[in-house]
């Protein structure tokens, strides 16, 4: 018998700062159900879910388990109605073990030799589900996989009937996402009730038994998943017709302008994260890198703009030389790099709009004269992207961590490719922005093939890779598995390519 | 030949006694996260309640337990604020050591020079004591030197084979992911911290009334900040802690061996902090990743922030 056979929130309302996140919210989940949470980012999903897990406290509305009016202040509390979460970034401890991390999660671990009670839970539980972890490994030598299902044996062992995913597939390869499904039904029929948070309408589809769509805090459409289809649930999400497809033409590309000649680079860890890796870039091209991260896309993102240091190999730009030259030089040669990760190593936050318009441009005459900025020049300059790149901001003297992502993202791009660049360095760029931004990077990226750069793409999103790319490469622990034209019949089988299973000849 | 060998590694065990207490003390502490670079104060602050204690009740056991009472006590300045108030680590802590150190200039101020004469007994251990060689050197030492060695035994298991250790560590891995797993970071920051000024004090009180058995100010003559740098060189290991305190014991020893051969006593006196220096600089040479250190050591934490 489950603790939990029905969950219900009632009219749930939160707002931050004045802006609804929640409003009014009805959502009803029974024993054995798997319901996914549809919506865009900052629909108000992951709001909902925390609240149900304690860390937030809804201004109005009730949650009721099995009929009886509960509140929940805190995760502990939460934990003990028997509601578990596996949040989108793993709540580990990297540099502890498995049973380290599990035994900090369960209620029942001993005071005394945790560890040795720990191991046979976690060896029960690895036969149950057919997990197959190393409960002595670290956290940090886990997949990402693995330290998901870390995640939901400490769920489990806390006798979770309800668990809430958080985007549990973004940082898995399909391979691992399938292994994930069949974990879930076992779990469903087991009479386990899932939350599933997604925005990817062909999981929703595959996985759930309902689908619940909130868009801007609200909820929009509920239905079972049988009874829709994905076009459907995309105008529900979004509120209107979203085209698949954006326009793109066929161009024809121009001259060689990037070489990588068999280039190795070493990862954070001291081990190769790039392993002899070659390509060529041309004008009018847009080149796409696709893998699950953590492949060697950011180690040869910062390679190629000269923030990691190459040891062995070339790279040439227009036929010169850049290996190893500092990140200021091969700016100047015409890369620009639109970065991962963009308030951590894109912006200064907490400098004004107008400084982090010239991070990279400010030696340049046009902006200095020896020791002194002009900044005049500069706020005109910052004035003019913010006109074309239509980032809202009520002021440009005002601190850029204001901003919201999307904004902050599209000031990057504006200060990257504000200079004309040859070849613009992009990694993910538009992670984590909603659908109005992501289109606005996307359109700028095609205009910028247009006018004859090239554009180097990391992307997890596949949709995006085969919207944008002329030509694809599949990255998999630091090496190419393939290198395809985006009309190549062999992209059906990029899946298995992403997860290492199978590799093209080199073309 | 024999006898200076003997009573070298004697006095190497004695004076890496204070510095063991200290580190092991420091390890606990900077597990948790917070990094008290407060150990030199709080050592001194042990060093003279130990002494006037001691002197004016004439029980070396009181003194060390108020000792111990005293540097838990100031040690709540630095955790209330660099854990409530979350300010910056490292000046709260300098100003815990300027604190200690000038408060107990001022404490100990008509006590300076005075002998203490109330002994504290070596303790000779059994059938051990009577060992050749071994039992000079291990087993007839003064009691801090057991309880030394016992303590940091004591950590090693509390840390890595208990509940309590794993949450302990985790806190200053990753205070946040600890919290969602239902444990209250702020008290078990807080009563690390204290443990930590526990043990700088009873380092202390170890210089007072075992080692010179009388006060003067300033006699931690930068312990403190030695085991800082022990902290580092053991790994955050009270088990790797034993021997690199004992081997800087050594250091501290060596000097008055060398002094017979001509060498100027003002060039050996510096030889232990020189030896921090080279460690210091060994271990930097190392991987970052490899060193163990607590990942969000020095960090502030505050609640409910993303």
């Amino acid at each position: 018998m489950k603790k939990i056979q029905t969950l219900e929130m009632k009219k749930i309302s939160k707002s931050f700062h004045g802006i609804f996140a929640n409003k009014d919210i009805d959502l009803k989940v029974e024993s054995g159900e798997i319901v996914g949470l549809l919506g865009e980012n900052g629909a108000g999903k992951t709001t909902l879910m925390n609240i149900l897990y304690g860390l937030y406290q809804p201004d109005s509305g009730q949650i009721r388990i099995n009929n009886q009016d509960i509140r929940i202040n805190n995760p502990v509390e939460s934990i003990n109605f028997g509601i578990g979460m596996v949040h989108q970034h793993f709540m580990l401890i990297q540099n502890h073990s498995v049973i380290e991390n599990i035994a900090l999660g369960y209620k029942e671990t001993p005071f005394f030799f945790p560890k040795i009670k720990i191991r046979e839970k976690v060896e029960q539980f690895s036969e149950k589900f057919n997990f197959n972890i190393d409960p002595d490994k670290k956290v940090w030598q886990l997949s990402a996989g693995e330290q998901q299902r870390v995640e939901i044996i400490k769920a489990l062992l806390n006798g979770a009937d309800l668990l809430i995913f958080d985007e549990p597939t973004s940082v898995l390869t399909p391979e691992e996402i399938k292994e994930l499904i069949s974990i879930f039904r076992q779990m469903k029929a087991s009479g386990h009730i899932i939350i599933f948070i997604s925005h990817k309408l062909d999981e929703i589809m595959d996985i759930c038994d309902r689908v619940v769509v909130l868009q801007k805090g609200k909820i929009v459409g509920s239905t079972d998943t049988k009874d829709t289809d994905k076009k459907s649930l995309a105008r529900i999400m979004v509120g209107r017709d979203i085209s698949f497809n954006i326009d793109k033409k066929k161009i024809a590309r121009g001259r060689k302008i990037l070489s990588v000649d068999s280039i190795s680079v070493m990862g954070d860890k001291g081990l190769d994260a790039v392993k002899n890796i070659s390509f060529e870039l041309f004008e009018n091209e847009i080149f796409g890198v696709a893998g699950v991260s953590g492949n060697g896309q950011r180690e040869l993102a910062e390679a190629i703009t000269g923030i990691r240091p190459i040891y062995s190999g070339k790279i040439k730009i227009n036929g010169s030389d850049i290996t190893n030259k500092s990140p200021r030089d091969i700016y100047d040669t015409g890369i620009s790099h639109v970065p991962e990760e963009r308030i951590k190593f894109g912006i200064a936050p907490g400098l004004f709009l107008y400084d982090n318009a010239v991070l990279k441009q400010h030696h340049l005459k046009k902006f200095s004269r020896r020791w002194f900025l002009k900044y005049s020049k500069i706020k005109n300059h910052t004035e003019d992207i913010i006109k074309d790149f239509n980032v809202s901001t009520h002021s440009i003297n005002s601190q850029i961590r204001n901003l919201s992502g999307g904004n902050i993202q599209k000031l990057i791009l504006g200060r990257e490719i504000s200079e004309q660049p040859q070849l613009l360095v992009a990694s993910h760029p538009t992670y984590g922005l909603d659908v109005g931004a992501t289109q606005f990077l996307r359109r700028h990226l095609l205009s910028l093939r247009k006018q004859g750069s090239a554009v180097l793409l990391f992307s997890e999103d596949l949709e995006e890779i085969f919207e944008l790319c002329d030509r694809i490469a599949v990255i998999f622990d630091g090496e190419f598995m393939a290198i395809l034209d985006s009309d190549d019949k062999n992209l059906s089988e990029i899946g298995p390519m992403m997860a290492g299973s199978k590799r093209l000849k080199k073309q | 030949m024999e006898d200076i060998i003997i009573s070298t590694l004697q006095r190497t065990m004695v004076a890496g006694t204070p510095l063991l207490l200290a580190t092991t003390g420091e390890i606990i502490c900077e597990r948790s996260g917070i990094l008290n670079l407060g150990v030199e104060g709080v050592m001194a602050i042990g060093a003279v309640t130990a002494f006037i204690v001691t002197m004016t009740t004439g029980s070396p056991w009181l003194g060390v337990a108020v000792a111990i009472a005293a540097g838990m006590t100031i040690s709540i300045i630095h955790a209330f604020a660099s854990i409530t108030l979350q300010a910056n680590q490292v000046v709260s802590g300098l100003a815990l050591t300027m604190l200690g150190l000038g408060l107990s200039g001022m404490i100990g101020k008509s006590y300076v020079g005075k002998p203490l004469l109330i002994k504290m007994e070596d303790w000779n251990i059994p059938w051990f004591s009577d060992l050749p060689w071994l039992g000079k050197i291990f087993f007839s030492q003064s009691p801090f030197f057991y309880l030394a060695i016992l303590l940091a035994l004591v950590s090693w298991f509390f840390l890595e084979r208990t509940r309590l250790g794993i949450e302990i560590r985790s806190t200053g891995e990753n205070p946040q992911a600890t919290e969602t797993q239902g444990v209250n970071v702020s008290k078990l920051r807080y009563l690390s911290v204290i443990i930590g000024g526990g043990f700088s004090a009873l380092a202390g009180a170890h210089l007072s009334i075992s080692y010179s058995k009388s006060w003067i100010e300033g006699m931690t003559a930068g312990r403190g900040w030695i085991a800082i740098a022990l902290t580092i060189f053991a790994l955050w290991n009270p088990g790797r802690a034993i021997w690199a305190a004992f081997v800087f014991g050594g250091i501290f020893v060596v000097q008055y061996l060398l002094q017979p051969l001509g060498i100027s006593p003002n060039f050996l006196a510096m030889l232990p902090y020189i030896a921090t220096l080279l460690i210091l600089l060994l271990i930097s040479l190392k991987d970052p990743k490899k060193l163990n250190a607590p990942a969000m050591l020095a960090e502030p934490y505050k609640r409910g922030k993303r």
